[in-house]
């Protein structure tokens, strides 16, 4: 029996031996043959010229070997085989086409079904087929030539953070009703439904709390994006939560931020439990974010009477704390205020017990920040902050664009999951437009790829200089915490999973950076760290990043990606 | 497990004659694979397919059953289906079979099968299956342990975590209307309960408990009370009314460290088997925390306190996982089971950890083996970095061994 599995092996490892050498003979082509392919080819290429994308080169070499190097043969043979549907024909393309440009020239997205189908019945029925549907057309701008010359406003975004019931949510609720962003109206009503289930007082945190449960439970869940202008900057407010429990939500915020509002609740007792809790580990976060700009607002300051010592008391506590965190004193400022009646937001305290403070309010500091560099130059990275459905398209992404660019009819790549896409069009900070930069807010709508390969977290980048995905990396760590060898939670943005410390690979010196003792068995917190991470799934992470360690709701290290 | 024999007990075992055990539960095969080393002589009931040749050399193939004795190459246990498939050469010749030649046995639930260990039955070995015998099993607990979007259906029962189900599902954020992240959650639960029915046999009421961060369990609960109520299911109702609802800080499997820790748990669970593990781990974590030089991990060092004896009466722990005792080679598992021996001797604790557990994930984290000291010593580690680069390949060499299994 053994005899017959023998020759049958025999006779399959002959026949594959066969087979290679044939397949060998038929890939080499002659010296002349390959001169004339690649002569062909550039010929082929030009033929198709803009559609020349939609061909892969295999494809064009084994037409050109089909026809002989013929080139005219090629290309009709391309153009109905591979880029025109078998339903058109090729003259149908081009005159469907020419439709499109004109539409695309003109800006108009509804005008476009009409003139196509004005072209005639049978190249209107074509156009109109979804799955056929050409790629989106590119206007091949110089995206950054055309960023330096847009007399725009500067953007900038910042997070509102601070300990939960410090009154981030009311305060930027009253601060955009008072900037006429929310018309009173709105807030009325809103009032009205609050003092129906008794929560009167949450009036103002509705308008940024807007999901059943946070109006509930009064609390803030996620993270609340809104925007105002003041004459000189466009911003966006990312209201955090500041419930423990939420922090991930918090993260995927402060790391959209260019700069900070800490917001304090001044009132008795309140102030001393949120240094214990959230103010301090949100100001550590942040300051690990990259965020090194930062306002503090002493809230509820109406509830001690405007009180000076308190204030100071408050300020020169933060302060010293907050240089010990690792923000620069020139880069912290300081503003008495109230949140639910609105003093030195917008407009000064008219209390006379506020007159003592001559400095600037809220409004006031925010415009004399200064946005963080933006790095505009570096290949296009965005992390996707939410996924949603759009008229516009079924698949809608929103998100901050890292680094980079990009502009309309681009290709792009999403990672972990390796698919591409294309921008069918874009919105910058809710107005259409045709191209975002580094430090935008975007909403991305995306056509030819599946919803099931866009997640929240996901990084979109260009498909030329792809961000890879890592399970394993080493992170210079500064530790807040313990750290030993242990299972911990990796965020980086909306990026959240779970992975464990494989290996402490050395403790090293906070200023020189030099290794001071190998594989220490355990790390102190204040110490810096250089740590190996793996990761359960392979995710989108590149040398440079920020990231942030959490292990059992606490924030344990944070650092940067090596 | 049982013993096939009603004679049979743990004192009587020898190498000699084997011992035959009858698998009648799932879990039975994880006991099955702690049990079967390397080396090791297994008799089951195998299916084979055997290829007959005539006279005339026309072949004809037939599925045959029969008993085959094998010596063990490999294991390889498959959590989620329970199932266990033992690989090695043939030592006992029969009609259809020669000498040497590999078979894999696929180890089956109420078939019998016999376990000879040539090198003697250990005390790890002895303890292994004293715990498969016992006839003292609680019910194994159901855990989801959830966020916003990602639930892990979990299975506890003693001896191992079983992921069973993990649900993925996008909840709208805050851009789209707030009735949309309404649909999105009560989508989202909906799909983590028909995933849980599906996944677990709730059919005899078993505790079951519901995890998360935020109040997505709370509301996880709700909306099978009221999906209960509206399909008039007592079944639902029932298993809402039973949840117990438990804070985690993440909806990642490595939370249930932190659930296992809740009162609510230790109320219900307090005496069983993983709740102390991962009591005992933590304990080692806070000793570690402190840095009183009374909690050590990795092998070298864990080796030299033993050999020092200070891990012995008074608190001494030895905390090792049992992958350490699986599918190694002769000399090095009877390296542990001295370790385990000796600590035991000096009136020590040895705890063998189930790596399938979460508490032997985290230990698994500090390189499969840890210990809690008697007295404190301080320069267990300093020692290997004056060995120099030999110390440390030792250590990789030993991490390697632990990550392949």
């Amino acid at each position: 029996m053994s005899r017959h599995q023998a020759v049958r092996n025999l006779d399959y490892q002959n026949e594959l031996d066969d087979y290679e050498g044939y397949s060998e003979e038929e890939d080499e082509l002659s010296p002349e043959d390959r001169a004339l392919m690649e002569q062909g080819k550039a010929a082929v290429r030009e033929a198709l010229a803009n559609q020349a994308s939609k061909v892969t080169t295999t494809q064009i070499e084994e037409a050109l070997w089909h026809y002989y190097y013929d080139v005219d043969k090629t290309v009709a043979y391309l153009i109905s085989k591979f880029i025109d549907p078998p339903k058109k024909t090729p003259k149908a393309v081009l005159e469907s086409n020419a439709g499109k440009k004109q539409v695309d020239t003109a800006g108009k997205k509804g005008k476009k079904k009409t003139d196509s189908s004005a072209d005639g019945v049978a190249n209107g029925v074509g156009a109109l087929k979804i799955e056929d549907a050409p790629l989106p057309k590119s206007k091949n701008l110089d995206v950054l030539s055309e960023f330096h010359n847009s007399k725009s406003k500067k953007t900038a975004s910042f997070v509102v953070v601070g300990h939960v019931d410090a009154g981030k949510s009311t305060m930027m609720g009253r601060l955009l009703l008072d900037l006429g962003v929310v018309e009173q109206r709105t807030v009325d009503k809103l009032r009205q439904e609050a003092d129906k289930i008794g929560k009167k007082s949450f009036a103002l945190a509705w308008v940024l709390d807007q999901r059943t449960e946070e109006r509930s439970r009064g609390v803030t869940i996620d993270i609340a994006t809104n925007r105002f202008e003041t004459d000189t900057t466009l911003f966006t407010i990312l209201d955090a939560p500041g419930h423990q429990d939420f922090i991930p939500n918090m993260i995927a915020g402060a790391s959209q931020a260019d700069f900070a509002i800490l917001v304090i609740d001044a009132s008795t007792g309140a102030f001393e439990s949120g240094l214990k809790g959230q103010t301090r580990e949100h100001s550590l976060l942040i300051r690990s974010m990259g965020v090194s700009r930062i306002i503090v607002a002493v809230n509820k300051l109406d509830t001690v009477g405007w009180s000076v010592e308190r204030f100071n008391e408050i300020k020169n506590q933060v302060s010293g704390f907050l240089s010990a965190t690792g923000f620069q004193a020139k880069n912290i400022s300081f503003v008495p205020l109230s949140g639910l009646h609105g003093d030195n937001l917008v407009r000064r305290s008219s209390d006379s017990a506020a007159s003592w403070y001559t400095g600037a309010t809220l409004v006031e500091e925010l415009e004399n920040s200064e946005p963080s560099a933006r790095a505009l130059a570096k290949p296009l990275r965005m992390t996707i902050a939410e996924v949603f459905r759009t008229q516009q398209s079924p698949l809608s992404i929103a998100g901050r664009l890292d680094a980079g660019s990009l502009q309309m009819g681009d290709a792009i790549l999403v990672q972990p999951s390796g698919e591409k896409a294309y921008i069918k069009s874009l919105q910058v900070d809710e107005a259409p437009a045709d191209w975002a930069v580094a430090g935008q807010n975007a909403a991305l709508h995306l056509s030819n790829i599946d919803p099931i390969h866009v997640r929240v977290g996901d990084i979109i980048c260009d498909p030329a200089k792809p961000i890879n995905c890592l399970d394993t990396f080493t992170l210079k760590a500064l530790a807040f915490d313990f750290l030993m060898p242990m299972q911990v939670d990796v965020h980086r943005g909306r990026l959240h999973v779970a992975g464990r410390i494989e290996v402490i690979t050395g403790l090293l010196d906070k200023v020189t950076g030099a290794v001071t003792k190998k594989k220490p068995k355990i790390v102190k917190p204040a110490s810096v760290a250089r740590i190996v991470v793996k990761l359960e799934s392979k995710v989108p992470l590149e040398a440079g990043q920020r990231v942030v360690l959490r292990s059992g709701g606490q924030t344990v290290a944070a650092g940067l990606l090596e | 497990m049982r013993f096939v024999s009603k004679k049979q007990t743990i004192q009587g075992v020898d190498a000699e004659t084997g011992v035959a055990l009858l698998p009648v539960e799932p879990e039975d095969m994880w006991h099955a694979n702690n049990l079967i080393a390397i080396e090791d002589i297994v008799k089951a009931h195998a299916v084979r397919k055997v290829v007959q040749e005539s006279s005339t050399g026309s072949t004809h193939t037939e599925r045959v059953h029969t008993d085959l004795t094998i010596a063990v190459t490999s294991t390889f246990f498959d959590p989620a289906a329970s199932a266990l498939h033992v690989s090695g050469r043939v030592i006992r010749e029969n009609d259809f079979v020669n000498v040497g030649q590999y078979h894999t046995l696929d180890l089956e639930l109420n078939r019998p099968f016999t376990l000879w260990k040539l090198h003697g039955w250990d005390s790890v070995a002895l303890q292994t299956l004293s715990e498969a015998v016992s006839d003292d099993k609680p019910d194994a607990l159901v855990a989801v342990v959830m966020q916003e979007g990602l639930a892990n259906i979990c299975l506890i029962t003693e001896f191992q975590t079983v992921i069973k189900q993990k649900v993925e599902s996008s909840v709208p954020k805050k851009r789209s209307s707030a009735k949309d992240t309404a649909g999105g959650m009560a989508a989202f639960y909906e799909k983590t309960m028909t995933n849980m029915l599906r996944a677990v046999d709730f059919n005899n009421p078993r505790p079951l408990l519901l995890a998360s961060p935020g109040f997505v369990a709370q509301d996880f609960r709700t909306y099978m009370q009221t999906e209960g109520a509206k399909r008039a299911d007592k079944k639902l109702q029932r298993i809402a009314r039973d949840a117990v609802v438990v804070h985690s800080s993440t909806g990642h499997v490595h939370s249930l460290n932190e659930i296992l820790k809740s009162p609510e748990v230790q109320a219900t669970m307090r005496d069983k088997r993983f709740t102390n593990e991962t009591g005992l781990m933590d304990q080692f974590y806070e000793r570690l925390r402190k840095d009183d030089g009374r909690a050590w991990y990795g092998v070298k060092p864990v080796e030299k306190a033993v050999a020092e004896g200070a891990v012995g009466r008074g608190g001494g722990v030895l905390l090792i996982n049992n992958s350490f005792f699986r599918s190694l080679d002769i000399p090095t598992r009877k390296k542990y089971v001295a370790l385990v021996d000796k600590v035991k001797e000096e009136g020590g604790e040895a705890k063998v950890l189930s790596s399938d557990h979460e508490s032997g994930q985290r230990l698994d984290a500090l390189g499969g083996i840890a210990a809690i000291l008697t007295y404190p010593i301080f320069d267990l580690d300093e020692e290997d970095e004056e060995d120099g680069g030999e110390g440390e390949e030792k250590m990789l060499g030993s991490e390697g061994e632990t990550t392949v299994i």
